[in-house]
């Protein structure tokens, strides 16, 4: 079916499908809307957060869409600044994804805060030394470049790019996108880090605490390392699922082929650094503050070592070893696994640095904190996915996104 | 032109708790409820979302009966020096919004409670659990709003709080004595309410830096120690317990380690800052 509005020459689903689709989804968008209303109105209270549990599950969805957003900044790095060509296939998607990805941790973030009308204390009364100050002008400095990496996009529509202004206004911002990938790489390098900085400067809780350089420690750089490891497995993953429900080809293969080589590699490297960085821990960061390994795995009903060797090995290494391999990246089941298992892998690592910091007892008469999310929280945490995958939906429809999409499916 | 006081030397009040003294009869909590407008709920049983300055933890030795002993522990936010005693304490240097600060001056660790927008990462920091997130608005009953002290501001819903070491009682000292044209303040003239409350006189504070005070020689008796002093966070509350097991559940130990030389070591490496 086509519209005006439609890109030319691509097929999509009949309006009353797409309408359909969109109430499904807008439903349990505003069962989101409805619970974020809650929390606003009445306060934290509504969340199982306590005393002893300040960080929980809004913060783990805050860092682990932000690593999964990740993929925007890499493939951009790797598009612009690196010059592979053939992820031209697939940088389109990718900077829509991270901009779900980062306007989702704004909007979880206006939620996670007592005094939501004073959220701009953080850029007004900034102090320097607090990584969540970094990570909120990073943040959102990197959220604003995302948009205008974006906006080219939107205007490409076949009804927008008919107005003259907006034609030349989107061929002018392609022509500098380079300037904004630079950008976005730098800022994202910052925070990304700060966002590991945040467990790994709180020298009272031995769990998150690492060493570090000068004022990093070493989460900063790991943070970053993962982030652009794993942020474009999502971004495979992601359009996996959409070939799968528009039942077309979208991407060219080269341009998975590439990605997936690229982040084998990252990932392979960052789960070495990762090792040597929990080896060093467990060896001698831990034992100086009076705590064992297995004090951190022990002793509670949820927190067994199976969490570290999942981390590590099932969702790291295993991954990053099909990943590296020619025929693990040309199974395509092979692959999608591979993406799954470190997409898991990096929420994993999120989880950990947030929820079982909190939970780990630190004097020796305190037990283990546990912790259950209310209605409210999980009905939030949700709202992103179904607003992205609104957002989704609406630009696949309207939007150029796949600039290969009408050679690689000629017979539609 | 009005000629400002001048500080002689920088005071680092602090505070020393005697838990063989200490009955658990929580009039410390008592008492820094009333002064300090801590408010409170109707049902109190979610201990985990309960608004206190102070707490008093019970802990004991874990042999069965009759062997069984029993120590209460009155725990206030710790005041920490933080690991290079130049107040980089847990909770400082995380707060993105400078909301709490430490005060060079009397080493207090301060809260400023309409800057605090709620983002919880000085809770996260801070290994004692002291700072406490006000969950609901505060509520009294209506004739207690008559007993509220107008010195200290009520905390509005969403923000953290946590002990002051009273630091309005420090300002009103402080403002007497300029009037009097002193600058320094004695030992009782600032004194904390938990202090003032404790019926067996185990809880001393003052100055640790001046030898007039009790707690300067308190704090560096052989049977004092801090809670979780090999995190290097420093606290200025010390606690005095005659008992190695009480000594021992203070912090962190692997097998085989002997806390009374770790200790040592940690105060050592204190003492040099």
């Amino acid at each position: 079916m086509t519209t005006p509005a439609i890109p030319e020459g691509v097929k999509r689903c009949p309006t009353r499908q797409f309408t359909l689709w969109l109430a499904v989804v807008g439903a349990v968008l505003l069962w989101g809307v409805y619970a974020m209303f809650l929390i606003w109105y009445k306060g934290l209270n509504q969340t199982g957060m306590n005393d002893a549990y300040g960080f929980a599950l809004w913060i783990w969805a805050d860092l682990a869409v932000i690593a999964l957003g990740g993929g925007a900044f890499f493939t951009g790095f790797l598009t612009y600044i690196i010059g592979k060509k053939e992820l031209k296939s697939i940088i389109n998607y990718a900077v829509i994804i991270g901009f779900i990805c980062y306007s989702s941790a704004l909007l979880i973030l206006a939620l996670d805060i007592g005094q939501p009308l004073r959220g701009w204390f953080i850029f007004w009364h900034a102090n320097v030394h607090s990584m969540l100050t970094e990570v909120a002008f990073c943040l959102s400095c990197y959220f604003a470049v995302l948009t205008i990496e974006f906006i080219p996009l939107v205007l490409e529509n076949p009804k927008l790019d008919r107005i003259p202004f907006l034609h030349h206004l989107s061929h002018n911002l392609h022509e500098v996108m380079a300037v904004f990938a630079a950008t976005g790489v730098f800022l994202s390098f910052f925070h990304q880090g700060s966002l590991g900085g945040v467990a790994g400067v709180l020298y009272g809780r031995p769990f998150a605490f690492r060493e570090g350089l000068l004022i990093w420690p070493w989460t900063f750089f790991l943070f970053t390392w993962s982030a652009a490891a794993v942020g474009p497995c999502f971004t495979m993953l992601i359009t996996w699922l959409t070939e799968k429900i528009t039942q077309k080809k979208l991407v060219r293969p080269e341009a998975f082929q590439l990605l997936a080589k690229i982040s084998g590699w990252m990932l392979l490297t960052y789960m070495i650094a990762k090792i040597a960085d929990t080896w060093y821990w467990a060896a001698v960061t831990a034992p100086s503050k009076g705590f064992s390994l297995m004090d951190f795995y022990s002793n509670n009903p949820v927190y067994g070592i199976w969490i570290l060797i999942a981390e590590l090995v099932i969702c790291g290494i295993v991954p990053a070893l099909i990943l590296i391999t020619r025929k693990g990246r040309e199974n395509k089941k092979l692959l999608v696994t591979a993406a799954i298992l470190a997409v898991l892998g990096v929420c994993i690592n999120r989880w950990v640095m947030v929820l079982q910091v909190m939970a780990a007892p630190l004097l020796p008469f305190h037990d283990w904190y546990m912790y259950m999310p209310t209605w409210q929280e999980v009905a939030t945490t949700i709202l992103p996915v179904a607003y992205g995958a609104i957002l989704i939906s609406l630009a696949h429809r309207y939007l150029p996104v796949f600039p290969h999409e009408k050679e690689l499916n000629p017979g539609q | 032109m009005t000629q400002q006081p001048q500080h002689t030397k920088t005071k680092r009040y602090g505070m020393v708790i005697d838990l063989d003294k200490c009955t658990g009869c929580g009039a410390c909590m008592v008492a820094c409820y009333a002064e300090n407008n801590v408010p409170f709920r109707q049902d109190e049983s979610d201990k985990m979302r309960s608004l206190n300055w102070i707490r008093v933890m019970k802990v004991d030795n874990g042999k069965p009966f009759p062997d069984t002993q029993v120590c209460y522990i009155p725990m206030p936010c710790m005041q920490c020096d933080g690991q290079h005693m130049e107040g980089h304490s847990p909770c400082v240097s995380v707060c993105p919004a400078v909301a709490t600060d430490y005060d060079q001056t009397t080493g207090i660790v301060s809260q400023i409670y309409t800057r605090c927008f709620g983002c919880r990462y000085c809770m996260a920091a801070c290994p004692y659990h002291a700072r406490k997130f006000n969950w609901w608005d505060p509520k009294w009953p209506a004739d207690m709003e008559k007993y509220l002290n107008p010195d200290v501001s009520a905390r509005m819903r969403g923000v953290v709080e946590k002990c002051s070491f009273c630091y309005h009682r420090y300002q009103k000292a402080r403002d007497k004595a300029y009037v009097e044209g002193r600058e320094e303040l004695h030992e009782d003239e600032y004194q904390t309410a938990c202090a003032q409350a404790c019926p067996t006189n185990a809880i001393a504070f003052g100055d640790l830096h001046n030898p007039e005070h009790a707690v300067y020689s308190l704090s560096r008796s052989k049977t004092a120690f801090r809670l979780l002093e090999r995190l290097n966070t420093n606290p200025k509350v010390y606690y005095l317990s005659s008992k190695s097991w009480v000594r021992r559940k203070a912090d962190n130990y692997l097998e085989g380690e002997n806390p009374e030389q770790i200790r040592e070591k940690a105060r050592k490496a204190a003492a040099t800052h």
